[in-house]
């Protein structure tokens, strides 16, 4: 599904060539009041590099974003592209495509003067203009929409519109904040693939934001994940998955259990252990020496589909929940509620907090 | 499927149907029973007024049924001249109101709340001040000997006092001090909501502020500000303390007229014929500035 970069140049369809360029954001910070917006942000993105900024509502990602696309002027630090401080850059100058989470399409417009607009505002020839808006509708797959009124599309052409109006001007970082929260999961994960694919095929340096891990891991090349201002950790999406930082990117991202070493007979490690909901096991295969043992009480099965989630009581009465897949269908119908329940995990699948990565 | 399936089950549709239909229904009620004390008060205030007016006016001087009242306004060229001043005068202060107010309104719709509040007490100060009381004061201001005049002799700019007052320019000046936040109030509610973000996207594209401002931000507003224009001309129409204070017999409008014929002659076919006519022309002006308004608004969104 992925093009590799010399398929990239070599793609005979990139019509929109593109010239990448890194951007820096150094030690920015915003405060509102007596609130930290942003907290010592510090961020380097390669250039064509894809981004995500995960985060909770509130912990400063799309004020970054806004910081980056120069609507918001922080209160310290430089954002640095190409080498040169933009900080003072009004946003009109900075030439970044950005996508806003409600689309923000001009509705007085149709769907080509949209995408044309930036391209209007450049004075670049009439007869040119609908060439290349054309061209950014087909990249974004909307030929033969021009003509339509923004309020006769649906939530995905308009997002798809407002990507095309993003990139028609060729920019050299494209931002995008939340751009798929508005549409629904089928939908969402369509374009998700299709952002991947246009950004392989543009090579654009992009800032992703959004809230929803999955989306981050599916989309990005490394992953920002910001709580209360700051950055916590920044890794490729499986180091954030497997070596999550600290407690908060392990709760996060994807479904974990937190608990001292001890806890854990044969966890081979001393600290905060985190455990992988799916990396439990029924029973364990082969090597008996290589897991790690949890004692419990079964409290509850739900069948999710995918899995089965089986509620777990520890015996100082905490909750936790382990994932069956469908292999061990035989071994779930066999459970019975309210007896004990050990489960086993991998001593390899453990992760220690604090610990080096690797 | 899922609502098949249920349908199938239990006959939730129809159910549903009927249900929903009785609480339509219910809900036309009642809302016909919170409407009706006001429909009443329009009947008694407007309707039969009007109805009123109208039987008064096609009845001639001798007391029979006759068109004479509307004759001598078609065939007068005085009452052309007064349609005309009244028309002109109106259309003026709507202008001027555009003039001032828009940009005014589109300052404050950038603001923040805490500080919008101020600007906009300012506007709806003078709504508080008597009519009269506001018209005196522009006469201070105006007059031969006023400070306006006194000031600008004093300073050596001018050797003889300005004629300001008692002139169209005084009446359309004061006309547009009352009118300016009947105009606002619906100008800064369509700025007011304007998407930012379309407006940060406009600067994101590369649009400068003034670009933005012309390209987006005005037609997005624009069906706020001809709701504005055309409620400040229907009401300008009907002026009468204003252009009679501030014009000074200088400025005629129908309203003045529809007074003269009442306490000069006590002709009151020839008022109310006049009071018919102005409310078909004000009607009229309504109805083409409404469908225009739904023009714009439609070209808008």
């Amino acid at each position: 599904m992925l093009l590799t970069p010399s398929e990239v140049r070599n793609s005979s369809d990139t019509m929109l060539k593109r010239t990448a360029a890194p951007l820096d954001v150094r030690s920015v910070t915003k405060t509102y009041g007596d609130f930290r917006a942003l907290d010592d942000v510090t961020l380097s993105i390669e250039a064509g590099e894809f981004i995500a900024i995960l985060g909770p509502s509130g912990s400063g990602k799309s004020t970054l974003l806004m910081a980056v696309a120069g609507f918001i002027r922080p209160d310290a630090g430089r954002i640095l592209f190409d080498g040169s401080d933009i900080v003072r850059a009004p946003a009109n100058r900075r030439g970044f495509g950005v996508v806003f989470q409600n689309y923000a399409l001009f509705p007085h417009m149709d769907v080509l003067a949209n995408v044309g607009f930036p391209l209007r505002v450049r004075g670049v020839a009439k007869r040119e203009i609908s060439g290349r808006a054309e061209a950014a509708l087909e990249t974004v797959k909307l030929s033969g929409y021009g003509s339509r009124g923004i309020s006769e599309l649906s939530g995905g052409q308009r997002q798809r519109v407002a990507l095309a109006r993003a990139i028609v001007f060729e920019p050299k970082v494209l931002l995008m904040d939340e751009p798929l929260s508005a549409l629904d999961k089928t939908l969402r994960e369509e374009m998700q693939i299709e952002i991947r694919e246009l950004h392989n095929k543009l090579q654009i340096t992009t800032l992703y934001v959004t809230h929803d891990q999955r989306e981050a891991l599916t989309i990005a090349d490394r992953i920002a994940v910001m709580d209360k201002g700051r950055i916590v950790q920044l890794d490729t999406p499986e180091v954030l998955y497997r070596h999550p930082a600290d407690e908060f990117v392990a709760k996060f991202i994807g479904e974990a259990t937190i608990l001292d070493s001890d806890r854990l007979a044969g966890a081979g490690a001393k600290g905060k252990v985190v455990i992988r909901s799916e990396d439990f096991c029924l029973r364990p295969d082969g090597d008996a020496d290589g897991w790690a043992t949890l004692e419990g009480t079964l409290r509850g099965i739900v069948f999710q589909g995918d899995s089965w989630l089986l509620q777990v009581e520890l015996a100082d009465g905490t909750l936790i929940g382990a994932r069956a897949q469908q292999h061990f269908a035989p071994d779930v119908s066999a459970l019975l509620i309210g007896q004990p329940l050990p489960l086993h995990v991998p001593r390899t699948r453990l992760h220690v907090l604090g610990a080096t990565n690797g | 499927m899922a609502d098949m399936a249920l349908a199938g089950n239990v006959r939730l549709e129809g159910l549903n149907r009927r249900g929903l239909a009785r609480d339509a229904t219910y809900e036309r009620l009642l809302a016909l029973g919170f409407t009706l004390p006001c429909l009443l008060v329009v009947a008694i205030a407007v309707a039969i007024p009007c109805g009123w007016l109208f039987y008064l006016s096609i009845f001639g001087a001798d007391g029979s049924l006759s068109f004479e009242n509307y004759q001598r306004i078609i065939d007068g060229a005085s009452y052309a001249r007064i349609f005309m001043t009244t028309f002109q005068v109106s259309l003026l202060t709507v202008l001027a109101c555009v003039v001032i107010g828009v940009p005014f309104a589109a300052f404050i719709s950038g603001l923040e709340q805490r500080k919008a509040v101020w600007f906009l007490a300012a506007i709806l100060l003078p709504f508080w001040t008597s009519l009269l009381v506001r018209a005196y004061s522009w006469l201070v201001l105006l007059q031969r000997g006023g400070i306006v005049n006194s000031t600008l002799m004093s300073l050596g700019i001018i050797d003889e006092p300005l004629q300001l007052a008692f002139n169209h320019f005084a009446t359309i000046l004061g006309m547009t001090h009352i009118m300016l936040p009947i105009f606002i109030l619906p100008v800064l509610g369509a700025m007011r909501a304007i998407d930012r973000n379309i407006i940060r996207a406009s600067a994101s594209l590369g649009a400068t502020r003034s670009f933005t401002f012309r390209t987006v931000f005005l037609p997005l507003a624009s069906p706020g500000i001809a709701a504005g224009a055309i409620l400040v001309f229907v009401m300008s129409l009907g002026f009468y303390v204003t252009p009679a204070i501030l014009g000074g017999g200088n400025v005629t409008v129908i309203s003045m007229r529809i007074a003269r014929s009442l306490s000069n002659f006590s002709n009151w076919g020839a008022a109310s014929a006049l009071g018919v006519l102005m409310l078909v022309f004000t009607g009229t002006v309504f109805l083409l500035g409404y469908a225009l308004q739904r023009f714009i608004a439609r070209k808008a969104i």
